[in-house]
């Protein structure tokens, strides 16, 4: 009983079932558990954090390496934060990433919290990260060491308090080696789909869901130029990501991108390559690893999407809760809502949400 | 596998086999395999165990052998006694009506509502806020064509003990067949079946530290039922298939040792059971008692925690090191208000907050007293998450 209890969210997946085995064989008091999360009514056999499926395959592991398995219902909790975000951002024109909601309100907020009330010293996931504890006190949350892999992108929103009580047992294998611990422990090695399609909408696509919820995000408006010229008709503007160019219809000399998303005029903005690129950006909604705030301006790499590129930058806090980002060379795909994450090397500083391109804010 | 070293305090989901009735069944594996139809002396033999079987059953319930039929569970003895009696009472009579409650376990429940869907009228009796069925409303709701009245003993979930005695008389009195699921009671109620007016009674032997997988179905002599699971001759034609000789051993075995052991141990759980409930009411807010305060099983105690998730709350003990239950047995995390709790007039924000704690023979007031001062905390704590 004196062991340190763990508790490891566990998918039926391949990473989180080798996590699982690790912190068993390092003689953790290791408890399994899974979300249940929300899925529209007749689609909860297909979503894929938690279908009936990767619940039995989860039971089936911690039964494997006889530890004790548990679900919880955040279903209300989830509709109420993730969906609601996902919709609002729709709603609002963005692009949100609701998993990065997911992460801080769901596995680092109902989860951990319920891990903890356990008694539980730690929650493990299967995230390709690592954390290290520096000198003074402080921890840093770093890439996985499987580059390909490195999943500390949507960890960017964890504070000290969480990185504290938090393990990531597979964060220093490569998943090939990852592989190979399942098979060395008997556990499943299928991963878990690998889509990028999020887990609520269940398989079903996000113009349907939109449909369903914001019915408004979906309607036709004007595709209009920077001066105002009408060029045709857009299907919604849900429908149509900043930087796209195929779909859009329009009769032009030259290729059009979509530049911008006016909404309150339901107006679809669009123009020439040369105005997509921007080298800076605004973001907000900043949340910083480390135990204090960095420096009022400072060099770092930021990713402004998962599996965007690193590109260096200068960051500089304008405000509380505001601050700009001055990238080496212009990207065109800054999207508003995305999450831009900072790293220094390794080390991933945090992030905060891209509110809108340009020198304005 | 290692053995737990939890406590244990669900013995209404099940119970650990009792060593004597082990040591009784082991004969019957391997030394006296024969099939109880056989005509060779194998048979002899197996055929001889089950009847001896069938005789220690109906003494402890006061009935006649031929009156014993071995079922698989105690949810195959409800559905025996449901079907049977409503497709014989159709068949003879045109009876369609059912009248049941809606505190039955699911064996009942999903048997009349199936039942339902083939042409039956189910109608529901009304239940008081303690879970007890009134024996006059059973007697205003009776009717011509009633074909059957199923009211369960004791619920699983709230502990209540019915009035079985006077609901049967009332049914006596209009020769309509009354069957009750008594798969809690018989662990700790002396039934009588003659004394309480009962036409059918069905038990399990795993919750009176039985084997699973073994039951029993009480039909009273001139009972109008038929077979559900046809085939061979066994048990008079009305429960077909090869009898299990060993399990059906070890719940005769199992009954009698509850029997002989009934006054002594229920005086015992009483004890700890009023002082577990006295202990969980005053020391936790927003608490309360589901069930009849004393028309109670003897080792039940459940309650309804306001603004808590049931499921989450059991997580937690377990984690503590007790294993508990809710009443209704859900794995999957997705709470949903118990019917049982619905038809006492509970609302959602109690129903999803319940906990069952049964009380057997290994329990002692140390534990008792240990639980109580551990679950207030856990309580606190669980809610605070909310």
């Amino acid at each position: 009983m004196d062991r340190p209890l763990v508790v490891v969210a566990m998918s039926g997946g391949v990473d989180s079932s080798v996590a699982a085995a690790l912190l068993v064989e390092q003689g953790y008091r290791v408890i399994g558990m899974m979300l249940r999360l929300w899925s529209e009514a007749g689609t909860e056999e297909n979503n894929r954090c938690c279908t009936p499926d990767s619940m039995a395959q989860a039971r089936k592991v911690a039964q494997t390496l006889g530890i004790p398995f548990y679900t919880i219902d955040v279903r209300q909790r989830f509709f109420d934060t993730v969906v609601h975000y996902f919709l609002e951002g729709y709603r609002q024109g963005v692009t949100p990433n609701p998993c990065i909601v997911c992460n801080r309100v769901i596995r680092w907020g109902a989860l951990f919290n319920q891990a903890r009330a356990l008694g539980a010293e730690f929650m493990a996931t299967g995230h390709y990260a690592r954390v290290t504890a520096e000198p003074g006190g402080e921890f840093s949350l770093l890439k996985g060491l499987d580059a390909e892999k490195d999943q500390s992108y949507v960890l960017s929103v964890l504070n000290q308090n969480h990185l504290a009580h938090s393990l990531f047992p597979i964060g220093n294998f490569l998943k090939s080696q990852v592989r190979d611990l399942a098979r060395k422990y008997n556990l499943p090695t299928a991963s878990r789909a690998d889509s990028q399609d999020l887990c609520f909408l269940a398989g079903g696509d996000y113009r349907s869901f939109l449909e369903r919820h914001i019915p408004d995000s979906l309607r036709p408006g004007n595709i209009v130029t920077r001066e105002g010229e009408i060029l045709g008709q857009h299907l919604g503007l849900a429908n149509y990501t900043i930087g796209q160019r195929k779909g859009l219809g329009v009769p032009s000399t030259h290729p059009m991108y979509v530049l911008d998303k006016d909404v309150p005029n339901n107006q679809l903005i669009v123009g020439p390559k040369e105005e997509l690129g921007s080298d800076e950006m605004w973001v907000n909604e900043l949340n910083w690893v480390g135990k204090s705030e960095p420096a009022k301006s400072f060099q770092a790499e930021v990713k402004i999407r998962y599996k965007a590129p690193e590109i260096p930058a200068l960051i500089t806090l304008v405000e509380d809760d505001l601050a700009h980002v001055k990238f080496e060379r212009p990207l065109r795909d800054i999207t508003p809502g995305q999450r831009a994450v900072f790293y220094q090397g390794d080390v991933c500083l945090g992030g905060g949400t891209i509110v809108k391109k340009g020198a304005k804010p | 596998m290692a053995v737990i070293e939890k406590v244990y305090l669900d013995y209404a989901a099940t119970t650990p086999l009792d060593e004597r009735v082990f040591q009784v069944m082991l004969p019957y594996f391997k030394d006296f395999f024969g099939n109880p139809s056989s005509v060779h002396e194998f048979g002899q033999i197996a055929e001889g165990a089950v009847e001896n079987a069938r005789e220690t059953v109906a003494r402890c319930l006061n009935a006649s052998p031929q009156e014993i039929v071995f079922t698989s569970c105690g949810t195959e003895s409800d559905n025996l006694a449901l079907r049977g009696v409503a497709w014989a009472q159709r068949k003879r009579h045109g009876f369609c009506h059912i009248l049941t409650t809606p505190i039955e376990h699911h064996a009942v429940l999903h048997t009349v509502n199936q039942l339902s869907e083939q042409g039956f009228e189910v109608e529901f009796l009304p239940v008081d806020s303690s879970g007890l069925v009134d024996p006059d409303a059973v007697k205003a709701l009776l009717r011509k064509d009633t074909a059957l009245v199923s009211v369960i003993y004791a619920n699983n979930e709230i502990g209540t003990i019915n009035p079985v005695s006077e609901i049967g008389l009332v049914c006596r009195e209009r020769n309509v067949p009354f069957h009750t699921d008594a798969v809690q009671a018989a662990a700790h109620l002396p039934i009588d079946v003659l004394q309480e007016n009962i036409d059918l009674l069905s038990i399990g032997a795993h919750k009176f530290y039985g084997p699973k997988g073994v039951g029993a179905l009480y039909i009273r002599q001139g009972t109008p039922i038929e077979p559900v699971q046809t085939g061979g001759k066994q048990e008079g034609g009305l429960r077909a298939g090869t009898h299990n000789v060993p399990y059906i051993v070890g719940l005769a075995e199992a009954l009698q040792i509850t029997r002989n052991e009934l006054p002594v141990r229920s005086h015992r759980y009483i004890e700890m059971r009023d002082a577990l409930i006295q202990c969980v009411l005053q020391t936790i807010p927003q608490t309360r008692l589901t069930g009849h305060t004393i028309q109670r099983l003897p080792n039940h105690a459940s309650f309804v925690f306001k603004d808590l998730d049931g499921n989450r709350l059991l997580m937690a003990l377990d984690v503590a090191g007790y294993a508990c239950s809710s009443g209704s047995a859900c794995k999957t995390g997705d709470p949903r208000p118990s019917e049982v709790l619905t038809a006492i007039g509970l609302s959602e924000e109690w129903t999803l907050g319940s906990l069952r704690v049964t009380l057997g023979r290994s329990t002692t007031p140390q534990i008792i007293e240990e639980f109580s001062a551990v679950l207030p905390e856990l309580i606190r704590k669980q809610r605070s998450l909310s």
